[in-house]
């Protein structure tokens, strides 16, 4: 379970929330209201205050790179640093797998980054997350740049997440999406607050 | 001109002849509208007065041979270090460390450096004695400081530049360490390619500027080459350590104990 409270951060805050284990929480809101931001902040990339635990641990007990290992964030706009995908995965045979499960090929693993698209890019990325077999997932429109059989293959995908008890927090401007996954839903109005 | 001890000394009329060169330059560039022209002027005119008021400190320094003299200057040197290569920097960091960090690996690569060629292939007496600790200083300083200029420029803009692939690192459970490291490599190189490659060229393509001095003032070609290989290896030595330092230095102050990328730290002046 992911547990927050009075989280706080510039033009964010303060928050409380949780997402128990198996959970999807579902959070939309108008572009520019801080959803993104609290996202980047549970995941401890911007300085931040508040009461962060997981699983009754806290963060500040945690170094933040075994955070970041098990709460896993997938940024709308992924980024990479290698010049193919394989490149990013430890085991490339498992991360082919849940690639294939996502719509993708196998040669996509080997094809430069430059060649893929914002959508292969966008599973990929969600791949490259599940990899750490983190405990919470946070995703950011993840898909945004999806069509509609691609939107189902990786909304099945959390849903087996879900099913393994992993607590989701999904970042979706689609109602239907919403409607479909959220067993919370909030809404983050202008200014950073949660409702 | 006029014959003096071993080489032969230059009147200030020599000095201007030699400047004529630098008004001829200024008038092609008036005349060519290439804007230069002023900029020559002013540049030429500092320096002049730059190098004439040094030879003054020099003569002084060299008279009194006071340890706290020499130690001032030594901090006026490292003060103007850090504040040039600060102006260099296109990204710089917010606050003292934009002066600091610049100032303080470069104090500390040629302190380190300038004391070890003083205690063991100068020896001059005393150790300290600014007739060599002076110029070997300056000589030290000035190359690392293009060195830390350059790398710190690099380090800053490069992690500007892949924030968001740093941040996918840190987001797969790396340590900033690993995040950074890519820049980092990339920093020390860049800082270090002028250095190598006046190492390289040296001789072949050029006479290093304090050799051609000393052959000019008539010492022995082979003493000016012993002297000039000395002082080579003095500048790549003092480089590394400063560039080293600052682009390290640099790498820390980019992020903090949570393992994030920090730039809230820096800012770009364009």
């Amino acid at each position: 379970m992911l547990s927050i409270r009075q989280l706080q951060r510039p033009g964010l805050g303060p928050i409380d929330l949780e997402v128990p284990s198996g959970k999807c929480a579902c959070i939309s809101g108008p572009s520019g209201a801080g959803k993104s931001l609290l996202l980047r902040a549970i995941a401890d990339l911007d300085p931040n205050t508040g009461t962060l635990m997981l699983d009754n641990i806290g963060r500040s007990h945690m170094p933040a790179p075994v955070w970041r290992s098990r709460v896993g964030y997938v940024p709308a706009e992924p980024a990479w640093w290698e010049t193919t995908p394989a490149a990013h995965f430890g085991d490339v045979t498992a991360a082919t797998e849940t690639a294939i499960r996502l719509g993708l090929s196998k040669d996509n693993m080997e094809q430069s980054m430059d060649t893929l698209s914002t959508g292969e890019r966008q599973r990929l990325a969600l791949a490259r997350a599940l990899e750490l077999s983190p405990r919470v997932l946070m995703l950011d429109e993840p898909t945004s740049a999806l069509d509609e059989d691609s939107t189902r293959l990786v909304e099945s995908e959390i849903g087996r997440v879900l099913g393994r008890g992993v607590a989701v927090l999904l970042v979706t401007h689609s109602d239907s999406q919403t409607a479909r996954l959220a067993d919370m839903r909030y809404t983050m109005q202008p200014g950073g607050i949660l409702t | 001109m006029t014959e003096g001890a071993g080489y032969i000394t230059l009147g200030y009329l020599d000095v201007a002849l030699a400047a004529l060169l630098l008004c001829i330059n200024a008038a092609l560039s008036f005349s060519l509208n290439l804007g230069l022209g002023r900029k020559i002027l002013i540049a030429g005119a500092r320096m002049a007065v730059q190098l004439l008021i040094v030879g003054l400190v020099l003569k002084a320094l060299f008279v009194s041979v006071s340890p706290w003299l020499t130690a001032l200057a030594t901090l006026v040197m490292i003060g103007f270090a850090g504040y040039e290569a600060r102006a260099r920097q296109e990204t710089r960091f917010h606050g003292f460390w934009s002066w600091g960090l610049g100032a303080g690996s470069m104090a500390f690569a040629a302190l380190v450096v300038t004391s070890f060629a003083l205690s063991t292939a100068i020896r001059p007496d005393p150790w300290y004695h600014p007739q060599y600790a002076i110029p070997l200083l300056g000589m030290i300083l000035g190359n690392a400081m293009t060195g830390v200029a350059l790398g710190l420029e690099r380090l800053l803009s490069v992690v500007y530049r892949e924030r968001r692939s740093i941040e996918a690192r840190l987001l797969c459970g790396a340590p900033i360490q690993t995040a950074l490291q890519g820049g980092v490599r990339e920093s020390v190189r860049a800082g270090m390619i002028p250095t190598i490659n006046a190492m390289a060229a040296a001789g072949l393509v050029s006479l290093p500027g304090m050799m051609t001095g000393q052959i000019l003032a008539g010492v022995e070609p082979f003493e000016a080459v012993k002297y000039q290989l000395l002082i080579m290896f003095l500048i790549t030595g003092g480089t590394a350590i400063g560039l080293g330092a600052a682009v390290l230095g640099g790498a820390k102050l980019l992020s903090d104990d949570r393992h994030r990328l920090r730039l809230d730290r820096i800012y770009t002046r364009s």
